[in-house]
Parts: structure tokens; C-alpha cells; sequence
């Protein structure tokens, strides 16, 4: 990478640069003329001796002349916005393209620093650098070369002016030049300098907010926000104080130039108003002088502003790719080069003299020699500062190889590239990493190493040569990156058969199916789900119906009735908010729904309910605690609102309250009854007669519905699929009793059972992939996270599985259940399994037991043992 | 069928005669009221024990399992409030109770039950008396039984 901003400028972007500059320079003639013609205008068509005007070539009338002169000056108004346009706009494009360029450049350098990198250099560092110390560098680019060719060419230009007019007098313009370019830059090299430390403790300030932010638990479990609030605060000052330091030196210097500027005015006045009353000069020469110098200012001004502007996009750049540059950085052909052709991942796996490690202290290898024949199932045991970690990390090019060395068959294995080591090997630390996204997403990451273009809805040739423009990535995000020749099949219900496979043996299928039994189709998959779906809800009505027993548990959905088990929010709306505009719980804000409850008079008796409800709540929770769990799990109204809603009942009575206008009480009033279930609350407050008159109400706020609001909600409809629902209650299609015994347990049993017999298990397992989780997959638990990570790793059948400690977190009947099952799926193939069980031993073909960075022991379990004894020791010691 | 219906009924049960209705009424709001079809158990022996229940109406037997199945060592009703000192004590159930016909029970959380025993000590007074009394009632057949044996010992 370019070491310097202008450096980086010239290689990249050095013919636009030329074109900004041609560009600016051709407008210039024409900024020449509209600045000129109203003075012509005003001298010549206006003043002057009356009669015609010559007007290139031809004689017009006075007035004409006047209006043939205001047209060119239109002309010429339209003329420079254009080219003023024209320019900013390609600055624009220019500067962007080399911002994307530089940006695309840092984030591939972060994909191969080295692992130890990322202790020097935080997270928050990285953001803070990435996305904002360099956003000011494109502004810049656009300016690099226009502005100083520009500005110092008006410069000179009016010099050249003054010289030619009056030698004497363009001395006198210059004359204090001299002095600042002497004066400035010292003081703007100070000013740099704090620029510096500026971007320093921005960063240190990143990089305290990032930490705090993931450290927040142990902040306040420690209470320790005080002496954070103290430090944060501490380097807020310092940023201060070196902001202060760059205003005082930066306005200074702005002082001083324009007191340099104003310095020559005194000399033209002093100077040359003494050699007027000494009759040397006339007044009208010194009244041109001050009037050219004038003309400079604003050149110089902007020069000045450059220069300073140049000064600091420099030191950004410059502070920010010193930071990427790490020694040892990952080589570029290391991830983009194919695998070798001949590779040949069966044979003999041989280590000599292999030291693998950042830091001595930290163990690592240390001189390790061991030979072993692949395929095998190798057991790697050793305490904690074994080094047999390292290895597996070094194979994956994960630590840094010191000297020795570590071959299959004679052929480097660290040397290998990505496309190897990440693909015919596969990696599972802990804990592993899992990505934002669905849950198929990651499974299928592990295959995503080349893609093919996209059919639909991919990038355009716009977006393509763009990309080009900036040197960034030609492949299409959206395209189907799937390899799935490699793991050897040919389509992608193919490839779910495999997902499937392996989500059993990871054991994560059951978390998979009431993920997916909860969750929302995604639009694209729903057509196919739909019919399925809709099957199984009539099978399950008919399975209700059959047993009197189990057909009073559910209340089906039925447009035409009220549902007794549903708010009367839900009943109202009768269906699922697409848009949480829609949510139940805005219902009484919405103004459709209160028209609608207006018209069919039906707002006063809801208001009324709304009271009663609003006496109960203060009635049965006035006296308990205001943090009292109940107000959370019982009330309608919360701690906190209820002094409102006692002050409201207060006021007025259940009449009243009936007779309120619309307004912010008739609204409280409405959205404590829109939260009444009759069956939960049993406060008898929703007769049959007002049941009914709420069913019309459902229908008729529908019709009211612009398109619009009708497609923000999925509507409870028995013959159709809801998108807005999950699978189970698409099946379910109605409310669990509320008031019979057991009623939820025994209808989950029934749907289990429907899923069953309709063989819908392997669907729901499909929609279940398609669940996002979150980032970093915060939203599975970290076992589950974990056994993606192992399921990733498993689906390309990899030639090498290096387990890391992978087991780790499970408990240890479920470590071994995962032992069995990843070793069964890997048979015929090589595993390498760090782990700290040495009971495990016989489980495996090889042992290498690791002490001190070295392979003190090696061969099967029963060699081993009767080397080394009780392997319990070498697995607990040092 | 209402919320005051519900805390009526509780206020006709000896254990909470003497708590202020609104307290029952908040004691019947944060209560499910479920109805059971006859043969269906309220809760089995062995269950983490979560909820007490009052029944509304119906009729359930309390069943102890034995070698051969199960049998039957009480018969509760209307009134009867069943399940309270598993949650008193956090055992899981002794016993099984079914319904032995048609049933509407107030189950009420353990929660809901500690909920109103710290706020109105009579309630655990009037628990502690029947606690002592089915104690003085085991102690009798207790030693009515060991006298049993004992002629027993000397036939």
C-alpha cells in the first residue's frame, strides 16, 4: 500500500485527476466572461454616449444591445451551474470510488492479519479507522490536484496581471509572502502533530466504548460504573484539551495570515500615500493596488485552507495504514491461490523439529517430532501448555510457524493455501464463531468459496463496473456460492437431504424442528410450505372433532365468532400484523379503529368497559409495591401508569367515561379493554350482544382498510395459509382453552402427532434452517452456536477434522454422545481431536501425548498407556 | 362464573374466611380456573409440586399408588382446597388427585399462595392448625396401627 495520500492518489486515480483539472480549467474562460459582463452592462450599455452598439458585428439599438447582453449573462449563469455541477460531481465520484477503494483495501488486509494482530489492534480501533478517520479522505481526493492548480492559478494569473500593469505594484502585493511561507508551516508542522495525538485518542476512545459495551455484565456486577464513567471521562478531557490546542494553533495561524494580509493595505496606504503627497504616485495607482490585492485574498485564503486540509487528510491516512500493515501479514496468493492439483491428503503426516507460537510464556511448540499414518482418528492429550492446540491452529494457518517442520507426504502443510486449509480441512475451535444470518447460512459457509452468477435480483452491470472502478471484489455477494460439487451433490433439495444429515448428527435436529415449528416462513418459501401447512390444520380439526375430549381444548378462529380466548384487540384486527403498525397492542391509537368503533356506536360501551377495568386494576393492585412481579405478569396497567388511571376514575364516573370525547382518556380507556381476554379474565364485562356487534366491527374495519393497511396484515382465514403466523399456530388455527385443564400440553401432543402422520417433520425442520440467529448467533444458546459450528464443519465431509476442545461446554454425557457421532460420520477419514479426556483414548486409532511443546509419547492407546500410565496425569499436568 | 363469584367461593373456605375480599379477589384474578372432565388428575405423585387447588366444584379422590395400582385414601369436594403443602414444603406430590366427575378448579400458583400467607398471617395460622391437626390425626393412626401389630406380635 502507498505510504502517502498523494502517493495513493496518483496510482489510482492520476487520469480523473487530469480530467478535474481540464475540466476546471476550461470553465474558467466562462467564469472570466460572467464575472466581467455586468460592468459592461453597466458601463456600456447603461452609461455611455446614447446610440447604437456594436454587438459581435452587428449594430443593435441600445435596448437590444442591453437585452442581447442580459441574455448572454443567463446564458452564461446556466453555463458556469453546469460545469460547476458537472465538476462536483465527478470530485464526488472520484473521491468515492477512491474512499470504496481504500476502505475494500483495509477490510481485505483485516482478513489476513495475523491472529497476534488483533491483540495490538482492538475491534473498536478497527471500526473507528475503517469507517470514520477515512471518511474525510474522500472529500479530499476530489480536491487533491484541482483546488492548488485552480486556486494557484487565479494566483498567479492576477499577479502576472499586476505585474504587467505596474511592476512596482506587484511588488508591493508580494512583497509579504515571503514572510508567511516562512512563518506558517512551522506552526501548521505543530498542528499536525496534535492532529496526531488527536486520531491516537479517538481511537483509545473507540476503543473504551467498544470494551464497555461487551464488558457491561461484569461493569455493573463489579459496580464499577463510576470508575469507567471516571475514565471514560478522563480521555473525553484529553480529547478536549487537544482539540483546544488545534483550535488555538489552527485560528492563529488563520490570524496571522490575515494579518499579513492586511499588513500590505497598511504599506500601500502608509508608503504609498506619503509618495502621493510627495507627487511620486497619483491616487488613482494606489486605489488599483488595493483593489488587485483584494482580488488576491480569496486565492490565497483558499490555498491557505488547503494546505491546512491537506496537512490533515495526510496524517489520517498515513496513521491509519501504518495500522494495517502488520508484519507478517497474510499473503494475498495464500488466499486466492487453487489448491495444488497432485495434493494427496492420505499417507504420512510427519513433524520435526517444529516450533509453532507467538510468545515463549504461552506454550506452544517447542521442537516437536512425531510421524503418524492417515487416514486415522487421533487423540491429541496434554496438559494445558502442551502446544498440541498449536498445532491443529498452525495446520489451519491459524499460529505462526517459528522453523521446523510439519508435512503430509513431504509437502508443507503451513504452506498450503486457503483453499486447502479451509476446505479439505475443517476447523472447529472454541468457542466457534457463528455468523449473522440463518441457520442454513451457517451450515453452508463452510461451502461458500467461489460463487456462480446470480439468476435473479444479483448485481447489475452498473454495480459490476463500479466494483471494477475501485478494485473491489468482481464476484456477486447474492450469487450462489454453494459448492456443491464439493461435497458431491447436484442440486439443492440435495443439499437439504445433507443439512439434515448432519443436524442429526450434531444433534441439533429437535432444537431445529421447534425452532422452525415457531417460527415464520420466509415469503420465498411459503407457496411450497402453504398446502402442506393447510393440510395438516385440517387434519388436526378433524382429529379435534372426533374426540369431544380434545375438541373442547382448542377455540378455532372463525370469522364470523368471537373468540373467547383472544383479546379483544386480536378479535378486532382477526389477524397477524405484518407491519407493528398494526400491532395489537397500537389498536386503540389507530384512528381507522376508533372510527370504525364510533360508527357502530360502539366506542362508548368500550370506554365503559375500559373504567370497570380501570376500578378493578386500582382496586385489586393499589397496595402492592410498586415493583411487586404481579403488576408485571397480572395487571392491565403498570406501576407506573396507575396514579394516572386512579386520578382518571377519579374524575369521572362509568357514565361519564362512556360519554368521553376522543381524546387521550378516551384512548387509555379503550386500550386497557382492547387487553381483555373473556376467558382468562373472567370480569364478565364482554357480553354475547357485544361480542357480536365486535364481529361486525371485525369486518367492517376490514372493508375500511385502504389496500395498503390490508397488506400489512395476514388475515385469520380457514382455507388460507398465514404468513404472519408461525407454523404451529398455522396449524393450530385458533386459541388453546385457557380455562381447561392441561389443554396446551395435550394439543402440542395432537400437532406433534398430525406432523407425524402428514411426514411433515422434515418441512418444518427445512423452515426451522431459515431462522436468523442474530448476530453472532446471539439468539441460539452457546451450545447450540457450538453444534452449527460442528454441524459447518461436518457438511463438507472433510478431509481432516481438527477438533480444538470443540466438546468443551457440553456436559459430559452429551460430550460423548457427540464423540460416538462425530467419529462415526468421519470414519474412513482423519480426525485430529484435541481434547481433555483421557478415558476417551480407546475410542481412537492414535495417540500423541503432548508435554511441554514436545510429543512425548505416540502410538495406538494400548502403547501409549503402557508407556506413559495413568494418562490422567499427562492430561492434568502442566 | 366471575372473578366475584371465584372470590365469594373463597371466602366460604374456613383458610380464608378471615382475609379482606379484595385480597381474594386478587388471590381468584391471579388464579387459572380450569375446568376438568372426570378421570382427568389435577396433578400425579412424583410432580414438582407448582400450584395448590380449590375446588369449585366437583368431586376428586386422592390416590396413593401401591403395588397393585392405585388406591383411594380420601375423597375431597366443593371447597376443599388440595396441594398445599407440597408447595409449603417443595416435595414433589405425595399423592395423586382425579377427578371424579366433571370438576372446576382454582389453581392457584405457589406464587399467589406465598403471596397471601406473608400478607395475612392469619392464613398461615389457619394452615398451621390444619397441619397440626392431620399430624394429631397421622399420630393417632399411628399409634393405632403399632397397637395393632403389637397384639398382633403376641398372637
Amino acid at each position: 500500500m502507498q505510504r502517502s495520500l498523494f502517493g495513493f492518489v496518483r496510482a489510482y486515480s492520476w487520469p480523473q485527476q487530469l480530467a478535474i483539472l481540464a475540466l476546471t480549467l476550461t470553465s474558467l474562460p466562462f467564469f472570466y466572461l460572467w464575472v466581467e459582463l455586468p460592468k459592461r452592462i453597466v458601463d456600456d450599455a447603461l452609461g455611455g454616449p446614447p446610440g447604437p452598439r456594436d454587438f459581435f458585428g452587428i449594430e443593435l439599438a441600445r435596448l437590444d444591445y442591453l437585452l442581447a447582453l442580459c441574455f448572454v449573462f443567463l446564458a452564461l449563469v446556466i453555463v458556469n451551474g453546469v460545469f460547476k455541477y458537472v465538476i462536483n460531481v465527478y470530485k464526488g465520484v472520484v473521491g468515492e470510488r477512491m474512499l470504496r477503494r481504500l476502505r475494500y483495501e483495509l477490510y481485505h488486509r483485516i482478513l489476513r492479519f495475523p491472529p497476534s494482530h488483533f491483540r495490538v489492534v482492538s475491534q473498536g480501533q478497527l471500526v473507528q479507522m475503517v469507517n470514520a478517520e477515512v471518511e474525510p479522505l474522500g472529500g479530499f481526493i476530489g480536491d487533491a490536484y484541482a483546488v492548488p492548480a485552480y486556486q494557484g492559478g487565479m494566483l498567479l494569473t492576477i499577479l502576472a496581471f499586476m505585474f504587467v500593469q505596474n511592476p512596482f505594484m506587484g511588488l508591493a502585493a508580494v512583497v509579504l509572502y515571503p514572510l508567511q511561507i516562512a512563518v506558517i508551516p512551522p506552526l501548521q508542522r505543530q498542528v499536525n502533530e496534535l492532529g496526531k495525538q488527536r486520531v491516537r485518542q479517538v481511537r483509545v476512545l473507540a476503543e473504551r466504548i467498544g470494551e464497555s459495551a461487551s464488558g457491561v455484565d461484569d461493569i455493573r456486577a463489579n459496580d464499577a460504573t463510576a470508575y469507567e464513567r471516571a475514565r471514560f471521562a478522563d480521555e473525553l478531557g484529553r480529547v478536549f484539551f487537544i482539540r483546544l490546542g488545534i483550535y488555538r494553533k489552527k485560528f492563529f495561524i488563520k490570524f496571522l495570515n490575515n494579518f499579513l494580509s492586511q499588513l500590505a493595505p497598511f504599506l500601500f496606504y502608509s508608503i504609498g500615500g506619503y509618495l502621493v503627497l510627495q507627487g511620486q504616485l497619483t491616487i488613482g495607482a494606489i486605489l488599483a493596488i488595493v483593489a488587485a490585492h483584494e482580488k488576491l485574498t480569496s486565492p490565497w485564503k483558499e490555498l491557505l485552507t488547503y494546505y491546512q486540509m491537506m496537512w490533515d487528510s495526510q496524517i489520517k491516512y498515513e496513521q491509519v495504514v501504518n495500522q494495517f500493515d502488520p508484519p507478517a501479514l497474510r499473503p494475498r496468493h495464500a488466499q486466492e491461490a487453487p489448491p495444488p492439483a497432485d495434493l494427496e491428503l492420505t499417507g504420512r503426516l510427519a513433524a520435526s523439529g517444529l516450533y509453532v507460537g507467538e510468545d515463549e510464556a504461552e506454550g506452544g511448540l517447542k521442537g516437536a517430532r512425531f510421524a503418524l499414518d492417515l487416514p486415522a482418528h487421533v487423540a491429541l492429550l496434554g496438559g494445558h501448555a502442551g502446544g498440541h492446540s498449536e498445532l491443529l491452529r498452525a495446520m489451519v494457518g491459524l499460529a505462526p510457524v517459528q522453523s521446523g517442520s510439519l508435512t503430509i507426504n513431504d509437502r508443507e502443510i503451513t504452506k498450503l493455501p486457503e483453499s486447502v486449509t479451509g476446505r479439505r480441512f475443517a476447523y472447529v475451535g472454541n468457542p466457534a464463531h457463528v455468523f449473522a444470518g440463518s441457520l442454513r447460512h451457517n451450515l453452508v459457509y463452510g461451502l461458500k468459496h467461489h460463487p456462480r452468477p446470480a439468476e435473479e435480483g444479483g448485481r447489475g452491470p452498473r454495480e459490476d463496473a463500479e466494483a471494477k472502478a475501485s478494485a473491489n471484489s468482481p464476484h456477486d455477494s447474492a450469487g450462489d456460492w454453494i459448492d456443491y460439487a464439493e461435497i458431491g451433490v447436484s442440486h439443492a433439495e440435495a443439499l437439504d437431504d445433507r443439512l439434515l444429515e448432519v443436524l442429526e448428527t450434531v444433534r441439533l435436529s429437535r432444537d431445529v424442528y421447534v425452532l422452525g415449528l415457531r417460527g415464520r416462513v420466509q415469503p420465498e418459501r411459503a407457496p411450497a410450505v402453504a398446502k402442506r401447512i393447510l393440510a395438516a390444520r385440517h387434519r388436526l380439526a378433524e382429529r379435534l372433532a372426533a374426540d369431544a375430549r380434545l375438541a373442547r381444548l382448542v377455540e378455532p378462529f372463525d370469522p364470523a365468532r368471537y373468540n373467547d380466548n383472544a383479546t379483544v384487540a386480536e378479535n378486532l384486527l382477526f389477524g397477524a400484523p405484518l407491519d407493528p403498525v398494526w400491532s395489537t397492542d397500537r389498536l386503540a391509537a389507530n384512528s381507522l379503529v376508533r372510527k370504525v368503533l364510533a360508527e357502530l356506536d360502539l366506542d362508548a360501551e368500550l370506554r365503559r368497559i375500559g373504567w370497570q377495568l380501570a376500578a378493578t386494576m386500582v382496586e385489586l393492585f393499589a397496595d402492592l409495591p410498586p415493583d411487586h412481579e404481579y403488576f408485571r405478569r397480572f395487571s392491565f396497567i403498570g406501576a407506573d401508569d396507575l396514579p394516572e388511571y386512579r386520578e382518571l376514575i377519579g374524575r369521572v364516573d362509568a357514565d361519564e367515561a362512556a360519554r368521553l370525547a376522543d381524546g387521550p382518556d378516551a384512548e387509555r380507556l379503550l386500550a386497557l379493554t382492547m387487553q381483555l381476554i373473556p376467558a382468562r379474565h373472567r370480569l364478565g364485562l364482554v357480553e354475547d350482544a357485544l361480542q357480536e356487534r365486535l364481529v361486525q366491527a371485525r369486518h367492517r374495519l376490514r372493508q375500511r382498510m385502504s389496500e395498503a393497511d390490508r397488506a400489512r396484515i395476514a388475515f385469520f382465514e380457514p382455507e388460507a395459509f398465514n404468513r404472519g403466523a408461525s407454523l404451529q399456530d398455522n396449524i393450530l388455527f385458533g386459541r388453546i382453552a385457557l380455562d381447561q385443564a392441561n389443554a396446551e400440553h395435550i394439543v402440542l401432543e395432537e400437532i406433534a402427532g398430525v406432523i407425524d402422520e402428514l411426514g411433515l417433520r422434515r418441512l418444518i425442520v427445512q423452515v426451522g434452517l431459515d431462522s436468523e440467529v442474530g448476530l453472532g448467533g446471539i439468539r441460539l444458546g452457546l451450545q447450540l452456536r457450538q453444534k452449527l459450528a460442528l454441524g459447518r464443519a461436518l457438511v463438507r465431509r472433510p478431509d481432516w477434522l481438527l477438533l480444538d476442545d470443540s466438546l468443551a461446554l457440553f456436559e459430559r454425557a452429551e460430550q460423548e454422545r457427540l464423540r460416538d457421532r462425530l467419529l462415526e460420520a468421519s470414519r474412513g477419514r482423519t480426525v485430529l481431536w484435541v481434547h481433555t479426556r483421557p478415558e476417551w483414548t480407546d475410542a481412537f486409532d492414535r495417540v500423541l501425548v503432548f508435554e511441554g511443546g514436545q510429543v512425548t509419547a505416540a502410538g495406538t492407546p494400548g502403547e501409549v498407556s503402557a508407556r506413559k500410565g495413568d494418562l490422567a496425569t499427562v492430561a492434568a499436568g502442566a | 362464573m366471575s372473578l366475584d363469584d371465584d372470590a365469594q367461593v373463597l371466602k366460604n373456605i374456613p383458610l380464608f374466611s378471615k382475609v379482606e375480599p379484595t385480597k381474594l379477589k386478587l388471590l381468584a384474578f391471579t388464579s387459572e380456573r380450569l375446568n376438568f372432565l372426570a378421570g382427568d388428575a389435577l396433578f400425579a405423585e412424583g410432580d414438582t409440586a407448582d400450584a395448590a387447588f380449590i375446588i369449585l366444584d366437583g368431586e376428586a379422590a386422592v390416590e396413593v399408588r401401591s403395588d397393585g395400582g392405585f388406591v383411594e385414601v380420601a375423597r375431597v369436594g366443593r371447597n376443599d382446597i388440595v396441594g398445599e403443602i407440597a408447595i409449603l414444603c417443595d416435595i414433589p406430590r405425595t399423592a395423586t388427585v382425579r377427578a371424579r366427575s366433571d370438576l372446576v378448579a382454582l389453581r392457584v400458583s405457589k406464587d399467589g399462595f406465598f403471596h397471601l400467607v406473608t400478607q395475612f398471617p392469619q392464613v398461615g395460622i389457619e394452615i398451621m392448625a390444619e397441619l397440626a391437626a392431620r399430624l394429631h390425626h397421622t399420630t393417632q393412626a399411628l399409634t393405632a396401627a403399632r397397637a395393632q401389630l403389637d397384639i398382633g406380635a403376641d398372637v
